[in-house]
């Protein structure tokens, strides 16, 4: 048999009963869209997660007080305390080569207000080096002058939604608002925020380091942002932020040093594995869709008993006939899956209009994925109906009886 | 040249045997013109589907054209069956879903023939069976005597050198019947094997050689 005649044969035969076609190809659809748009959404989570970290900053390595790391030494004794992470610590760790810039931070949420109208906002106390690390950007006036990091000036940086909920329309540059019980003056305003993974800058206020510390009344940093100069550098720069605080807390690693690329990595982990699960899922329904077919071609091939008897009376052999059956259920599981494809693609462009802040798209490998899955529950579903075609008795499907 | 020696054919209905064929041997000569008859249950489709390669016996041999059918494997009595015999049924199985045209082309399209050329061949054996203008339509658009001529156009559209027609009248009304006996008559003047299975003694008598089975033997050959 030549192949345009078996392709033509079959898909005849595949959409000669309407009812039964309508059937298949809706359960293959389903099952094959729920994949694609499964994949693809979890793709998409995957992609802004990791978007949103690499906003935070380049090269960036972050310290925090306290040793998190599990290094399978002894645990330590009940009621030991890491000693505080100090500016000075922050200040020590310039020295070192491979290090661009750093940045302390003191943060914590305090009430903010100008007058009668007071807003709780986070507060954060850090330098001028910030601004750089976290790619910040400014819409008016300036940033915390560079300068000695131990001066406490009454000076601050408002997010975009503190200023317009605090002065309304009115300039708030040069302007004075009230931090607790302290008064700062308003020296620039940040940019509109993108939402930050974690962090609202339009609701947040930058104040000296120093000026935290005594607002606070706390001496220890929340972390240390630090920035390397190169991607090559970072392990050498954990090395050596180790080493130094290690000298400084008289031998003690009582320091967790993050890179970001460890917990970039650890989310893109994580967000595959949950992607492949969902899409295992809905797998499931790839299957039911198979199961389907199946049932769907026995019950054609009992109705076509006799027209597979004929077949066989023209001089078909057992593998023609498997490959007639077979090339009928793999050509309706392809048309349910072409469908299913573009019911993912027209869903993910709702969702995607629906949710204009949360890049939605379809993931370049899913369509692969469920073609090649539709494909194969196509074929080895219609296995055993064609196996059952092929194997009837001519002379016995042929007789009316 | 068809040559069948002592077949035996039973069949297992619930636990009793069924001896559809009890030592059933015959000769036929090619270009024969044979009508098998006998009563209901007698076993002429049963004989009929041996000779075909549709069913196989479960003893006897069975030798066709020199060729000793009955040791091939399943293939090569597809191929057999392909290029030799040609089937002509009482409910003339045609594909409901198919044209008269391609219900013909099948046998061409089951051994790969080019479509330049099945169009040729089909439209040849249309224009034969005087069919031209029915090439479209589709069984159920077409009368009992018609479809049954789609039928033989269809079985003979491979040059087979056997003919095999159970009851091929057994669905008609007299007069077609009457003209599928003279179609089926006419290609066995062209030199093709006919055996033919009837009920109808008028049909029978046509035939050259007649063959009355009674009971899965072979009664009375004359
Ligand atoms: N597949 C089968 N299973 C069981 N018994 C069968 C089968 N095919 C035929 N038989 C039996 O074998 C015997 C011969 O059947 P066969 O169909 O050859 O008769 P026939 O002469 O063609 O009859 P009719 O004139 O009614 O068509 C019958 O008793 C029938 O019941
Ligand atoms: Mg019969």
């Amino acid at each position: 048999m030549q192949i345009r005649d078996i392709l033509s044969f079959s898909m005849h035969a595949a959409t000669a009963n309407r009812g039964r076609t309508l059937l298949m190809l809706l359960a293959m659809a389903i099952g094959v869209s729920s994949v694609v748009v499964l994949i693809s959404l979890g793709d998409s989570a995957r992609i802004y997660v990791i978007d949103q970290f690499s906003s935070l900053g380049t090269n960036l390595l972050i310290v925090l007080p306290g040793r998190s790391e599990t290094t399978g030494g002894p645990p330590p004794l009940l009621g030991e305390t890491p000693r505080d992470l100090t500016l000075e610590d922050a200040i020590s760790l310039t020295r070192a080569r491979t290090v661009r810039r750093i940045a302390p931070i003191i943060a914590g949420s305090a009430p903010v207000s100008v007058h009668n109208l007071e807003r709780e906002m986070l507060v954060l106390g850090s330098t001028s080096e910030i601004f750089d690390i976290r790619h910040l950007d400014l819409s008016q006036g300036n940033f915390l002058p560079p300068g000695d990091p131990t001066r406490a000036e009454a000076i601050c940086v408002i997010g975009l939604t503190g200023k317009k909920e605090l002065f309304g329309n009115q300039p708030a540059i040069g302007r004075w608002l009230r931090i607790g019980d302290r008064r700062f003056r308003v020296i620039g305003i940040l940019a509109s925020p993108e939402v930050s993974l974690g962090e609202d800058l339009g609701d947040m206020v930058i104040i000296p380091v120093a000026a935290a510390q005594s607002l606070f009344n706390a001496s220890s940093l929340f972390r240390i942002l630090v920035e390397a100069t190169s991607p090559e550098g970072m392990e050498q720069t954990r090395q050596s932020i180790l080493e130094t605080i290690r000298a400084r807390h008289e031998g003690e690693d009582d320091i967790t040093v993050i890179t970001q690329d460890a917990i970039l990595a650890t989310f893109d982990r994580i967000f595959k594995a949950l992607t492949l699960s969902v899409a295992g899922i809905a797998a499931i329904s790839l299957v039911v869709a198979g199961i389907m077919i199946m049932n769907v071609m026995l019950v054609a091939i009992s109705n076509r008993k006799t027209e597979i008897g004929l077949l066989k009376a023209l001089g078909a052999s057992k593998g023609q006939i498997m490959q007639l059956f077979l090339t009928e259920s793999t050509i309706l599981s392809s048309i349910g899956a072409a469908i299913g494809l573009v019911l993912a693609l027209l869903g993910i462009r709702l969702a995607a209009f629906l949710f204009p802040q949360f890049p939605l798209y379809i993931a370049p490998w899913s369509p692969a994925i469920a073609l090649a899955v539709a494909l194969i529950t196509g074929i080895i579903f219609g296995i055993l109906p064609a196996r059952r075609a092929a194997s009837l008795e001519p002379a016995l499907s042929l007789a009316r009886r | 040249m068809i040559h069948l020696q002592h077949i035996e054919r039973i069949f297992l209905v619930g636990d009793e045997e069924v001896h559809a064929l009890s030592d059933v041997s015959m000769t036929a000569s090619d270009g024969e013109y044979i009508a098998i008859m006998g009563p209901s249950g007698s076993g002429k489709s049963s004989l009929l589907n041996i000779i075909g390669l549709l069913d196989r016996p479960d003893n006897g041999s069975y030798e066709l054209d020199g060729i000793k059918v009955s040791e091939l494997d399943e293939q090569q009595q597809a191929e057999i069956r392909r290029h030799k015999i040609g089937f002509v049924f009482q409910f003339f199985h045609l594909v409901p879903r198919l044209t008269a045209f391609d219900n013909i082309a099948l046998p061409l399209m089951l051994s790969g023939i080019k479509q330049e050329e099945r169009q040729v061949r089909v439209t040849a054996a249309l224009a034969a069976f005087g069919l031209s203008n029915r090439a479209g339509h589709r069984p159920d658009q077409l009368s009992g005597g018609q479809r049954q001529r789609v039928a033989i156009a269809r079985a003979t559209i491979m040059q087979p050198s056997v003919i095999l027609a159970d009851e091929p009248t057994g669905n008609l009304d007299r007069s077609s019947g009457i003209e599928v006996a003279e179609i089926l008559e006419e290609l066995n003047r062209q030199g093709i094997t006919l055996i033919m299975v009837t009920h109808d003694p008028d049909l029978g008598r046509r035939a050259r050689r007649q063959i009355l089975m009674v009971d899965g033997r072979i009664e009375h050959d004359k």
